[in-house]
């Protein structure tokens, strides 16, 4: 500090730098990885480039889910629902991140709630859709839900449409192709998953034009299941269902305006199960 | 065969504290009458800690705490109640180690089982039950299942952690608030616990720890304030609590002794049958109220199978609980040393032949070799009494009406084993068995998702699963 009586003139201090932030790259999310569109196409969002997903990112994102999905539907329940909790553990750290993409702080509570309500379910699913069947002989007959398979959503934009769609897809064993509306609180949850937890393949994001990639999905004949939820256009919802009708594809259809924040119910999850009947004799 | 070096696990990740006092309305206290006692290690008879002994004021004060946080958190939305039963579940799974540590030396369970099982299993229990406080709706008990109210638990010795979450999770978790008390051989996990529920926030009277001995228990389940009652422990006392809750309107539910037979067909796997009657029986030093105590084995291959399992027996390793290499570990008591070795001397003397492998048993601590009686009957009190210690009495039969006989000639009806590689055997011999748990080609498996609990005088409710909710329901 100069003494106020220096007869001296010293030199201005230097102004401080101005420290420029590190901006994020919104890339996609398949198979655990942040891998750029193969076409190389980006559109701006916010200022900010954004990948612009191509149908083969939807092709390679299918192939990614189909092979996570064994391995996932085999983890045990518990360990399923573990990960999923611990989903809703890294949304609560990354709060100020959703805060600055304008997502309320009461939508990011229902979220995480969601995540944690979803979490409960992985190992009761089975207790309330599940039934032990007394036929008419001497047989054991249980019947048990099971996951459809891969499934690919055209997801509502907002963080807990995101989360209300996805969550059921993937707590019961499926695996999910999604495509998200907001390319970046779609990729900021990616990065969420991506750090709780979530074996690669399990959920893989997609950004860009609904209307370009969703066909090609609803076509796909890896794909078990279609959810339609976030499709905004009755038209366009109605020629998706009947391009998944060529490989009878389970069909959640869509509902623009969604309210997603009172109970889910089940149906979220069953519309995504198959049950499986088993039979067994008894005798000595 | 090569010996095994020392692998002791350190006891250095849990400190005890010289005293402890109760846990009520969220604070650690003195009891009112000051009385206090002390809980050894069974493994080597030292003093671990003094703990309080809970008088009949200290019974009240802890079931009005209680009784105060019951409003508060039954009006809780269930979503918020499973956050802290997630958190908790959390906190004993980043603390396992230390209570793994702690519940071997006040147990004498070797650490490889409280560190695999009772540790584990803990955890996940309060992980499941926090998952149903938000979804009691669709559990099938109606559209708005309400809680009872204040519970009153009381808890043994063989899996004092373990147990502790069997009761308080799903209580907590359809709106009770609870007074538990700990066995007094046993009590230091769950004052541990009290620790766990403070730094998990739990609102202060939600979970009350009262310490002491059959009095305390007594005073718990006869309060006039307490809506219902949950014991697990042995049928004579859980008929004098049967007894005392009678006419009080009070919910009950009772986990009790057992006799479990562990069936032995023909065409069973002998290596697999012998791996499960040893865990069956040897498991927990045999302090497991569904050990697999009576094995039922067909005529035509007792002699192998009985050759294979002394071979089996000889490896087991019996001594200091906190060596990882350690199978069979100390007896909880001298009192429960002593009726182990009685029931067994009355066994020899009876006529049943008596074996045990050579062993080794340290000179402190309590300590019963494995053993295992042959040419039992069924009039024998070894076939007939739990023993609850690693003895099992073995019985032959020729076909499996004769099998299902035997096994069901008990008053109690908590287990049964079967053994055999055709599934529609499994399948009918199970259908036939009086008991609440089969289980076939495995044996002493538990799960957080799978309801346990015992036909005739083993009690009554089930505890885990879907139904395991229904004993904390109105």
């Amino acid at each position: 500090m100069p003494k106020k009586s220096s007869p001296v003139a010293l030199p201005a201090e230097p102004a401080p730098p101005v420290r420029l932030s590190v901006r994020k790259t919104y890339k996609l999310f398949i198979g655990g990885k942040f891998p750029r569109s193969e076409s190389g196409r980006t559109y701006v969002v916010n200022g900010d480039n954004v990948a612009l997903a191509s149908r083969k990112d939807a092709r390679d994102a299918v192939l990614a889910a189909r092979v996570a999905q064994a391995k996932w539907a085999g983890a045990t329940a518990y360990n399923r629902g573990q990960v999923l909790y611990r989903v809703a553990e890294m949304l609560e750290a990354r709060r100020a991140e959703f805060a600055a993409l304008g997502v309320p702080a009461g939508e990011l509570d229902a979220a995480a709630d969601r995540w944690v309500w979803y979490a409960g379910w992985a190992d009761k699913i089975a207790q309330v859709a599940g039934s032990a069947n007394p036929v008419a002989g001497p047989f054991f007959n249980i019947s048990a839900p099971e996951p459809t398979g891969v499934v690919a959503v055209v997801a509502p934009p907002s963080l807990l449409g995101l989360t209300s769609v996805i969550a059921p897809a993937v707590v019961t064993g499926n695996t999910a192709v999604v495509l998200a509306p907001d390319p970046q609180v779609g990729i900021t949850l990616a990065e969420v998953l991506a750090t709780s937890d979530v074996p690669g393949g399990v959920v893989n994001i997609l950004t860009g034009r609904h209307a370009e990639t969703a066909p090609w999905l609803a076509s796909h004949a890896d794909v078990n299941a279609l959810d339609l939820t976030g499709v905004e256009h009755a038209d366009l919802a109605a020629e998706l269902e009947r391009s998944a009708a060529g490989t009878l594809k389970r069909v959640v259809r869509h509902r623009p305006g969604a309210d997603f924040t009172g109970d889910p119910g089940l149906r979220p999850m069953t519309m995504l199960l198959e049950t499986k009947t088993v039979w067994h004799p008894k005798g000595e | 065969m090569f010996e095994y070096a020392p692998a002791p696990e350190s006891r250095s990740v849990v400190e005890i504290a010289p005293s402890y006092g109760l846990f009520i309305d969220g604070e650690f206290t003195s009891p009112a009458e000051g009385g206090t006692f002390k809980t050894v290690n069974p493994a080597s008879e030292e003093v671990l800690a003094e703990v309080a002994s809970a008088g009949s004021d200290d019974v009240d004060r802890a079931v009005a705490a209680a009784r105060r946080a019951f409003g508060p958190w039954s009006a809780l939305p269930g979503a918020e109640r499973a956050k802290y039963l997630f958190r908790i579940a959390r906190i004993i799974q980043e603390r396992s180690r230390e209570l793994a540590v702690l519940e071997s030396l006040d147990n004498g369970k070797p650490i490889k089982e409280s560190r695999d099982v009772d540790l584990p299993l803990v955890a996940a229990h309060f992980f499941y039950y926090a998952g149903w406080a938000d979804k009691l709706a669709y559990a099938g008990f109606g559209p708005d299942p309400r809680p009872l109210g204040v519970a009153g638990q009381v808890i043994p010795w063989n899996f004092p952690l373990l147990m502790l979450a069997w009761k308080v999770a799903p209580a907590l978790a359809t709106g009770n608030t609870v007074v538990l008390k700990p066995a007094e051989t046993t009590p230091l996990s769950a004052l541990f616990f009290a620790d766990v529920c403070r730094q998990a926030d739990l609102p202060p009277g939600v979970v009350n720890i009262v310490t002491g001995a059959g009095d305390t228990g007594a005073y718990l389940v006869q309060h006039p304030d307490v809506n219902k009652v949950a014991f697990t422990g042995s049928t004579e006392v859980g008929r004098q609590i049967a007894r005392s809750v009678a006419g009080t309107g009070k919910r009950l539910t009772l986990e009790l002794g057992g006799k479990a037979a562990n069936i032995v067909f023909d065409d069973a796997p002998i290596d697999q049958a012998v791996e499960g009657i040893v865990t069956g029986i040897f498991f927990n030093q045999g302090h497991v109220c569904c050990a697999g105590s009576r094995l039922l084995v067909q005529e035509s291959v007792a002699e192998e199978l009985l050759s294979s399992l002394k071979r089996r027996m000889a490896t087991l390793r019996v001594g200091d609980p906190l060596d990882k290499n350690t199978d069979v570990g100390a007896i909880n008591s001298a009192v429960q040393l002593a009726r182990i070795t009685e029931l067994s001397e009355i066994g020899a003397a009876e006529g049943a032949e008596r074996w045990s492998p050579a062993c080794d048993l340290p000179d402190r601590g309590f300590w019963f070799a494995p053993t295992i009686f042959t040419g039992v009957t069924q009039a024998h009190r070894i076939a007939r009494e739990e023993i609850f210690g690693p003895v099992l009495s073995v019985l032959t039969f020729r076909t499996p009406a004769e099998a299902v006989e035997k096994a069901n000639n008990t008053p109690y009806g908590l287990s049964a084993g079967i053994w055999t590689e055709k599934g529609s055997r499994i399948l009918a011999v199970a259908d036939k068995l009086r008991a609440g748990v089969v289980w076939a080609n495995t044996f002493n498996k538990f799960d957080p998702a799978s309801p346990f609990g015992g036909y005739k005088e083993s009690g009554y409710g089930r505890e885990g699963g879907r139904h395991g909710l229904e004993a904390y329901l109105a």
